[in-house]
Protein backbone atom coordinates (compact mmCIF):
# COMPACT_ATOMS: atom_id res chain seq x y z
CA UNK A 1 0.00 0.00 0.00
CA UNK A 2 2.68 2.09 1.03
CA UNK A 3 4.49 1.53 -2.27
CA UNK A 4 1.35 2.81 -4.16
CA UNK A 5 1.35 5.56 -2.27
CA UNK A 6 4.80 6.52 -2.89
CA UNK A 7 4.26 5.75 -6.75
CA UNK A 8 1.19 8.39 -6.95
CA UNK A 9 3.50 10.55 -4.87
CA UNK A 10 6.08 10.93 -7.70
CA UNK A 11 3.49 10.87 -10.13
CA UNK A 12 1.68 14.41 -8.71
CA UNK A 13 5.27 15.64 -7.91
CA UNK A 14 6.53 15.07 -11.20
CA UNK A 15 3.38 16.68 -12.98
CA UNK A 16 2.62 19.61 -11.05
CA UNK A 17 5.99 20.72 -9.12
CA UNK A 18 8.89 19.61 -11.09
CA UNK A 19 7.27 19.90 -14.26
CA UNK A 20 9.09 19.34 -17.19
CA UNK A 21 8.46 22.45 -18.81
CA UNK A 22 8.05 25.32 -16.27
CA UNK A 23 10.85 23.97 -13.61
CA UNK A 24 13.77 22.90 -16.01
CA UNK A 25 12.69 24.28 -19.47
CA UNK A 26 12.84 20.83 -21.19
CA UNK A 27 11.32 20.41 -24.69
CA UNK A 28 11.16 23.73 -25.18
CA UNK A 29 11.92 23.91 -28.82
CA UNK A 30 9.00 21.69 -30.01
CA UNK A 31 7.09 23.46 -27.04
CA UNK A 32 7.03 26.59 -28.45
CA UNK A 33 6.62 25.79 -32.21
CA UNK A 34 3.92 23.62 -31.86
CA UNK A 35 1.69 25.09 -29.60
CA UNK A 36 -0.36 27.03 -31.94
CA UNK A 37 -3.58 25.12 -32.06
CA UNK A 38 -4.68 22.36 -29.13
CA UNK A 39 -5.44 19.45 -31.96
CA UNK A 40 -1.69 19.42 -32.85
CA UNK A 41 -0.47 20.03 -29.21
CA UNK A 42 -2.40 16.86 -28.14
CA UNK A 43 -0.89 14.83 -30.87
CA UNK A 44 2.61 15.67 -30.49
CA UNK A 45 1.60 15.84 -26.38
CA UNK A 46 0.37 11.74 -26.70
CA UNK A 47 3.46 10.89 -28.76
CA UNK A 48 6.02 12.25 -26.03
CA UNK A 49 4.34 10.54 -22.85
CA UNK A 50 3.94 7.34 -24.94
CA UNK A 51 7.93 7.35 -25.51
CA UNK A 52 8.92 8.86 -22.39
CA UNK A 53 6.69 6.08 -20.41
CA UNK A 54 8.93 3.96 -22.74
CA UNK A 55 12.64 4.97 -22.80
CA UNK A 56 12.83 5.84 -19.10
CA UNK A 57 12.56 2.34 -17.91
CA UNK A 58 15.02 0.90 -20.79
CA UNK A 59 17.33 3.54 -20.04
CA UNK A 60 16.83 2.46 -16.25
CA UNK A 61 17.49 -1.09 -17.28
CA UNK A 62 20.98 0.47 -19.28
CA UNK A 63 21.87 2.50 -16.05
CA UNK A 64 21.78 -0.23 -13.64
CA UNK A 65 22.79 -3.34 -15.54
CA UNK A 66 25.64 -2.34 -17.91
CA UNK A 67 26.65 1.88 -17.22
CA UNK A 68 27.33 2.17 -13.16
CA UNK A 69 30.00 1.45 -11.57
CA UNK A 70 29.65 -2.36 -10.31
CA UNK A 71 26.68 -2.60 -12.71
CA UNK A 72 28.28 -5.37 -14.82
CA UNK A 73 28.64 -7.71 -11.56
CA UNK A 74 26.25 -9.97 -13.49
CA UNK A 75 29.01 -11.04 -15.46
CA UNK A 76 30.99 -12.28 -13.43
CA UNK A 77 33.45 -10.88 -9.95
CA UNK A 78 35.88 -9.69 -12.37
CA UNK A 79 33.81 -7.02 -13.61
CA UNK A 80 33.18 -5.48 -10.39
CA UNK A 81 35.09 -2.55 -10.77
CA UNK A 82 33.87 -1.34 -14.41
CA UNK A 83 32.75 1.93 -14.52
CA UNK A 84 31.00 2.87 -17.95
CA UNK A 85 29.01 5.80 -16.50
CA UNK A 86 30.90 8.36 -18.97
CA UNK A 87 29.24 6.35 -22.05
CA UNK A 88 25.85 7.33 -21.07
CA UNK A 89 24.96 10.32 -23.25
CA UNK A 90 26.04 8.08 -26.20
CA UNK A 91 24.14 4.65 -25.17
CA UNK A 92 21.00 6.98 -24.03
CA UNK A 93 20.90 8.99 -27.22
CA UNK A 94 21.13 5.73 -28.95
CA UNK A 95 18.47 3.79 -27.15
CA UNK A 96 16.21 6.98 -27.76
CA UNK A 97 16.30 6.80 -31.30
CA UNK A 98 16.24 3.48 -31.88
CA UNK A 99 12.91 3.04 -29.58
CA UNK A 100 11.11 6.19 -31.16
CA UNK A 101 12.38 4.23 -34.51
CA UNK A 102 10.94 1.38 -33.44
CA UNK A 103 7.45 2.38 -32.03
CA UNK A 104 7.26 4.56 -35.62
CA UNK A 105 7.52 1.12 -37.30
CA UNK A 106 4.74 -0.88 -35.41
CA UNK A 107 2.29 2.20 -35.31
CA UNK A 108 2.45 2.53 -38.73
CA UNK A 109 1.71 -0.78 -39.05
CA UNK A 110 -0.55 -1.51 -36.28
CA UNK A 111 -2.63 1.54 -36.48
CA UNK A 112 -2.07 3.46 -39.19
CA UNK A 113 -4.93 6.40 -37.98
CA UNK A 114 -2.72 7.06 -35.37
CA UNK A 115 0.30 6.80 -37.10
CA UNK A 116 -1.50 9.77 -39.52
CA UNK A 117 -2.54 12.14 -36.85
CA UNK A 118 1.09 11.67 -35.01
CA UNK A 119 3.09 12.48 -38.55
CA UNK A 120 5.96 14.20 -38.17
CA UNK A 121 5.90 14.67 -34.74
CA UNK A 122 7.31 10.77 -33.54
CA UNK A 123 11.02 11.34 -35.84
CA UNK A 124 11.03 14.74 -34.11
CA UNK A 125 10.47 13.20 -30.75
CA UNK A 126 14.01 11.81 -30.73
CA UNK A 127 15.65 15.49 -30.23
CA UNK A 128 13.09 16.47 -27.85
CA UNK A 129 15.45 17.28 -24.91
CA UNK A 130 12.43 16.37 -22.27
CA UNK A 131 13.23 12.65 -23.13
CA UNK A 132 16.85 12.74 -22.96
CA UNK A 133 16.29 15.01 -19.89
CA UNK A 134 14.03 12.12 -18.29
CA UNK A 135 17.01 9.78 -18.75
CA UNK A 136 19.14 11.87 -17.42
CA UNK A 137 17.31 12.81 -14.28
CA UNK A 138 16.39 9.14 -13.74
CA UNK A 139 20.15 8.36 -13.64
CA UNK A 140 20.93 11.93 -11.47
CA UNK A 141 18.28 10.87 -8.94
CA UNK A 142 18.80 7.04 -8.78
CA UNK A 143 15.37 5.64 -8.60
CA UNK A 144 15.55 2.43 -7.08
CA UNK A 145 13.37 0.17 -8.75
CA UNK A 146 12.15 0.05 -12.47
CA UNK A 147 8.22 0.98 -11.28
CA UNK A 148 9.79 4.26 -10.03
CA UNK A 149 11.86 4.88 -12.87
CA UNK A 150 8.03 4.10 -14.97
CA UNK A 151 6.04 6.04 -12.95
CA UNK A 152 8.56 9.03 -13.12
CA UNK A 153 8.74 8.81 -16.84
CA UNK A 154 4.76 8.61 -16.99
CA UNK A 155 4.63 11.77 -15.15
CA UNK A 156 7.21 13.87 -16.47
CA UNK A 157 5.57 13.23 -20.04
CA UNK A 158 2.10 14.02 -18.84
CA UNK A 159 3.09 17.32 -16.98
CA UNK A 160 5.04 18.23 -20.26
CA UNK A 161 1.79 17.35 -22.47
CA UNK A 162 -0.09 18.74 -19.59
CA UNK A 163 1.99 22.35 -20.51
CA UNK A 164 1.83 22.20 -24.22
CA UNK A 165 -2.11 21.74 -24.38
CA UNK A 166 -2.25 25.04 -21.89
CA UNK A 167 0.16 27.58 -24.12
CA UNK A 168 -1.96 26.52 -27.13
CA UNK A 169 -5.46 26.63 -26.02
CA UNK A 170 -4.22 30.50 -24.07
CA UNK A 171 -2.37 30.95 -27.83
CA UNK A 172 -5.72 30.17 -29.67
CA UNK A 173 -7.76 32.56 -27.75
CA UNK A 174 -5.13 35.32 -27.92
CA UNK A 175 -5.49 35.26 -31.70
CA UNK A 176 -8.07 37.82 -30.75
CA UNK A 177 -6.53 40.22 -28.88
CA UNK A 178 -4.67 43.37 -30.01
CA UNK A 179 -0.98 42.83 -28.88
CA UNK A 180 1.80 44.93 -29.82
CA UNK A 181 3.57 43.80 -32.93
CA UNK A 182 7.35 43.50 -31.67
CA UNK A 183 5.97 41.16 -29.26
CA UNK A 184 3.30 38.89 -31.42
CA UNK A 185 4.03 35.04 -31.88
CA UNK A 186 7.36 34.17 -30.31
CA UNK A 187 7.93 37.29 -27.90
CA UNK A 188 4.52 36.42 -25.98
CA UNK A 189 4.43 32.92 -26.44
CA UNK A 190 7.64 33.18 -23.98
CA UNK A 191 6.14 35.78 -21.37
CA UNK A 192 3.27 33.83 -21.08
CA UNK A 193 5.33 30.67 -20.45
CA UNK A 194 6.33 32.61 -17.46
CA UNK A 195 3.61 33.56 -16.22
CA UNK A 196 2.17 29.78 -16.37
CA UNK A 197 5.30 29.42 -14.46
CA UNK A 198 4.85 31.40 -11.47
CA UNK A 199 1.46 29.60 -11.75
CA UNK A 200 2.72 26.34 -10.95
CA UNK A 201 5.34 27.40 -8.60
CA UNK A 202 1.87 27.30 -6.43
CA UNK A 203 1.98 23.89 -6.33
CA UNK A 204 5.36 23.52 -4.84
CA UNK A 205 5.42 22.09 -1.27
CA UNK A 206 2.47 20.29 -1.70
CA UNK A 207 2.63 16.55 -0.11
CA UNK A 208 0.12 13.60 -0.75
CA UNK B 1 37.51 36.60 -53.71
CA UNK B 2 36.42 39.53 -52.08
CA UNK B 3 32.62 38.51 -53.03
CA UNK B 4 33.57 34.87 -51.14
CA UNK B 5 34.77 36.83 -48.17
CA UNK B 6 31.54 38.85 -47.81
CA UNK B 7 29.66 35.43 -47.89
CA UNK B 8 31.85 33.87 -45.43
CA UNK B 9 31.55 37.22 -43.28
CA UNK B 10 27.71 36.87 -43.57
CA UNK B 11 27.70 33.43 -42.17
CA UNK B 12 29.15 34.22 -39.21
CA UNK B 13 27.59 37.70 -38.67
CA UNK B 14 24.00 36.79 -39.58
CA UNK B 15 22.66 34.49 -36.84
CA UNK B 16 24.02 37.17 -34.43
CA UNK B 17 20.83 39.31 -34.91
CA UNK B 18 18.87 38.61 -38.59
CA UNK B 19 18.90 34.92 -37.87
CA UNK B 20 19.51 34.49 -34.49
CA UNK B 21 19.10 31.06 -33.13
CA UNK B 22 16.97 31.92 -29.96
CA UNK B 23 14.94 34.60 -30.93
CA UNK B 24 14.36 34.10 -34.29
CA UNK B 25 15.10 30.84 -35.26
CA UNK B 26 13.87 29.10 -31.91
CA UNK B 27 16.19 26.62 -31.27
CA UNK B 28 18.29 25.66 -28.10
CA UNK B 29 16.27 27.32 -26.00
CA UNK B 30 15.77 24.45 -23.31
CA UNK B 31 19.41 25.31 -22.08
CA UNK B 32 19.63 29.10 -22.49
CA UNK B 33 17.07 29.33 -19.69
CA UNK B 34 18.38 26.98 -17.18
CA UNK B 35 21.99 28.02 -17.22
CA UNK B 36 21.65 31.86 -16.89
CA UNK B 37 21.19 32.37 -13.39
CA UNK B 38 25.02 33.48 -13.08
CA UNK B 39 27.51 34.56 -15.69
CA UNK B 40 29.71 32.12 -15.41
CA UNK B 41 27.72 29.09 -16.41
CA UNK B 42 26.48 30.54 -18.75
CA UNK B 43 29.78 31.93 -19.90
CA UNK B 44 31.06 28.18 -19.64
CA UNK B 45 27.58 26.29 -21.99
CA UNK B 46 28.17 29.01 -24.63
CA UNK B 47 31.65 27.96 -25.13
CA UNK B 48 30.55 24.58 -24.82
CA UNK B 49 27.73 24.70 -27.38
CA UNK B 50 30.07 26.73 -29.54
CA UNK B 51 32.38 23.94 -29.96
CA UNK B 52 30.14 21.64 -30.43
CA UNK B 53 28.18 23.33 -33.20
CA UNK B 54 31.43 24.06 -35.07
CA UNK B 55 33.24 20.80 -35.19
CA UNK B 56 30.17 19.18 -35.78
CA UNK B 57 28.90 21.04 -38.18
CA UNK B 58 32.74 20.08 -39.66
CA UNK B 59 32.55 16.44 -39.03
CA UNK B 60 29.48 15.77 -40.84
CA UNK B 61 29.77 18.63 -43.80
CA UNK B 62 33.03 16.12 -44.48
CA UNK B 63 30.83 13.11 -44.64
CA UNK B 64 27.90 14.43 -46.41
CA UNK B 65 27.88 12.76 -49.53
CA UNK B 66 28.86 9.60 -48.04
CA UNK B 67 26.24 9.37 -45.07
CA UNK B 68 22.41 7.36 -45.86
CA UNK B 69 19.91 9.47 -45.79
CA UNK B 70 17.90 7.09 -44.07
CA UNK B 71 20.00 6.73 -41.27
CA UNK B 72 21.70 10.48 -40.80
CA UNK B 73 19.50 11.40 -38.26
CA UNK B 74 21.10 8.60 -36.08
CA UNK B 75 24.74 9.07 -37.38
CA UNK B 76 24.61 12.70 -36.40
CA UNK B 77 23.22 11.79 -33.05
CA UNK B 78 26.85 10.06 -32.33
CA UNK B 79 28.93 12.35 -33.60
CA UNK B 80 27.34 15.16 -31.61
CA UNK B 81 27.36 12.68 -28.93
CA UNK B 82 30.74 11.94 -29.12
CA UNK B 83 31.99 15.70 -28.95
CA UNK B 84 29.59 16.08 -26.11
CA UNK B 85 31.28 13.57 -23.82
CA UNK B 86 34.75 15.10 -25.00
CA UNK B 87 33.17 18.59 -23.88
CA UNK B 88 31.69 16.98 -20.69
CA UNK B 89 35.00 15.10 -19.51
CA UNK B 90 37.00 18.62 -20.32
CA UNK B 91 34.90 20.22 -18.14
CA UNK B 92 34.81 17.93 -15.48
CA UNK B 93 38.69 18.01 -15.80
CA UNK B 94 39.98 22.11 -15.55
CA UNK B 95 36.32 23.46 -14.02
CA UNK B 96 34.60 21.37 -12.04
CA UNK B 97 32.41 23.33 -9.90
CA UNK B 98 30.83 25.11 -12.81
CA UNK B 99 30.26 21.71 -14.46
CA UNK B 100 28.36 20.67 -11.61
CA UNK B 101 26.42 23.38 -11.95
CA UNK B 102 25.62 22.76 -15.38
CA UNK B 103 24.73 19.00 -14.11
CA UNK B 104 22.13 17.37 -17.06
CA UNK B 105 22.83 20.86 -19.36
CA UNK B 106 25.98 19.36 -20.80
CA UNK B 107 24.81 16.10 -22.09
CA UNK B 108 21.51 17.76 -23.14
CA UNK B 109 23.78 19.85 -25.93
CA UNK B 110 23.04 16.77 -27.45
CA UNK B 111 19.34 17.07 -28.56
CA UNK B 112 20.12 20.91 -28.10
CA UNK B 113 17.69 21.91 -31.32
CA UNK B 114 20.33 24.01 -32.46
CA UNK B 115 22.86 21.42 -33.62
CA UNK B 116 20.26 19.21 -34.98
CA UNK B 117 19.09 22.20 -36.79
CA UNK B 118 22.09 23.31 -38.08
CA UNK B 119 22.96 20.28 -39.40
CA UNK B 120 20.37 19.52 -41.30
CA UNK B 121 19.41 22.77 -42.83
CA UNK B 122 23.16 23.73 -43.43
CA UNK B 123 25.87 20.99 -42.97
CA UNK B 124 24.32 18.72 -45.11
CA UNK B 125 24.18 20.42 -47.83
CA UNK B 126 27.63 23.04 -47.90
CA UNK B 127 31.43 22.43 -47.85
CA UNK B 128 33.50 21.86 -44.80
CA UNK B 129 34.68 25.44 -44.50
CA UNK B 130 31.30 27.24 -44.95
CA UNK B 131 29.95 24.94 -42.39
CA UNK B 132 32.31 25.36 -39.83
CA UNK B 133 32.19 29.08 -40.07
CA UNK B 134 28.00 28.60 -39.55
CA UNK B 135 28.71 26.88 -36.35
CA UNK B 136 30.52 29.50 -35.30
CA UNK B 137 28.38 32.33 -36.15
CA UNK B 138 25.27 30.18 -34.56
CA UNK B 139 27.22 29.28 -31.52
CA UNK B 140 28.47 32.70 -31.00
CA UNK B 141 24.22 33.94 -31.44
CA UNK B 142 23.57 31.64 -28.89
CA UNK B 143 25.97 32.65 -26.62
CA UNK B 144 25.18 36.52 -27.04
CA UNK B 145 21.74 35.82 -25.97
CA UNK B 146 22.91 33.77 -22.95
CA UNK B 147 25.63 36.32 -21.84
CA UNK B 148 22.96 39.54 -22.17
CA UNK B 149 20.22 36.99 -20.02
CA UNK B 150 22.73 35.55 -17.71
CA UNK B 151 24.44 39.51 -16.67
CA UNK B 152 20.23 41.06 -16.62
CA UNK B 153 19.97 38.18 -13.94
CA UNK B 154 22.90 37.93 -12.23
CA UNK B 155 22.98 42.37 -12.05
CA UNK B 156 19.07 42.40 -10.35
CA UNK B 157 18.94 38.71 -9.22
CA UNK B 158 22.15 38.80 -6.77
CA UNK B 159 23.83 42.51 -7.43
CA UNK B 160 26.53 40.79 -8.48
CA UNK B 161 28.64 40.16 -11.61
CA UNK B 162 30.77 36.78 -12.53
CA UNK B 163 30.45 36.63 -8.40
CA UNK B 164 31.90 40.09 -7.64
CA UNK B 165 29.36 42.38 -5.99
CA UNK B 166 28.90 45.57 -7.53
CA UNK B 167 26.12 47.19 -6.37
CA UNK B 168 27.40 49.24 -3.49
CA UNK B 169 26.28 48.57 -0.06
CA UNK B 170 25.01 52.25 0.32
CA UNK B 171 22.33 51.27 -1.91
CA UNK B 172 21.22 48.66 0.25
CA UNK B 173 21.09 50.90 3.15
CA UNK B 174 19.61 52.77 1.48
CA UNK B 175 16.52 50.16 1.10
CA UNK B 176 17.79 48.93 -2.09
CA UNK B 177 16.73 45.18 -2.27
CA UNK B 178 17.75 42.40 -4.21
CA UNK B 179 14.89 41.02 -6.52
CA UNK B 180 14.71 37.24 -5.90
CA UNK B 181 12.47 36.17 -8.33
CA UNK B 182 14.91 37.11 -11.41
CA UNK B 183 16.70 33.73 -10.06
CA UNK B 184 13.72 32.04 -10.19
CA UNK B 185 12.96 30.01 -13.81
CA UNK B 186 10.03 32.08 -14.60
CA UNK B 187 11.96 35.40 -14.84
CA UNK B 188 14.26 33.84 -17.57
CA UNK B 189 11.27 33.31 -19.72
CA UNK B 190 9.91 36.62 -19.23
CA UNK B 191 12.72 38.26 -19.63
CA UNK B 192 13.63 36.82 -22.95
CA UNK B 193 10.21 37.60 -23.76
CA UNK B 194 11.21 41.31 -23.45
CA UNK B 195 14.73 40.74 -25.48
CA UNK B 196 12.48 39.48 -27.89
CA UNK B 197 10.35 42.10 -27.95
CA UNK B 198 13.24 44.81 -27.90
CA UNK B 199 15.34 43.21 -30.73
CA UNK B 200 11.78 43.35 -32.76
CA UNK B 201 10.93 46.75 -32.22
CA UNK B 202 14.65 47.55 -33.91
CA UNK B 203 14.25 44.76 -36.31
CA UNK B 204 10.73 45.17 -37.58
CA UNK B 205 11.65 43.16 -40.57
CA UNK B 206 11.43 40.19 -38.20
CA UNK B 207 7.75 40.70 -36.67
CA UNK B 208 5.32 37.64 -37.15
CA UNK B 209 1.78 38.46 -38.35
Amino acid sequence: MEVMENLFDLFVRNVFTENMVFAYFLGMCSYLAVSKTVKTSVGLGIAVIFVITVTVPVNWLMENYLLKAGALKWLGSSFESVDLSFLSFLLFIAVIAAIVQLIEMVVEKAAPALYNALGIFLPLIAVNCAVLGAALFMQEREYGTIAEATVYGFGAGFGWALAIVILAAIREKLKYSNVPAPLRGLGLAFILTGLLAIAFMGFSGIKI
Amino acid sequence: MILMYMKNLKLLINPLNNENPITVQVLGICSALAVTVQMKPAIVMALSVMVVTAFSNLIISLGRNTIPPRIRIIIQLVVVAFLVIVVDQILKAFVYDVSKKLSVFVGLIITNCILMGRLEAFAMGNKPWESFLDGIGNGAGYGLILIALSTLRELLGSGSLLGHKVIPEGFYQLGYKDNGLMILPPMALITIGVIIWIQRSYNRKLIEE
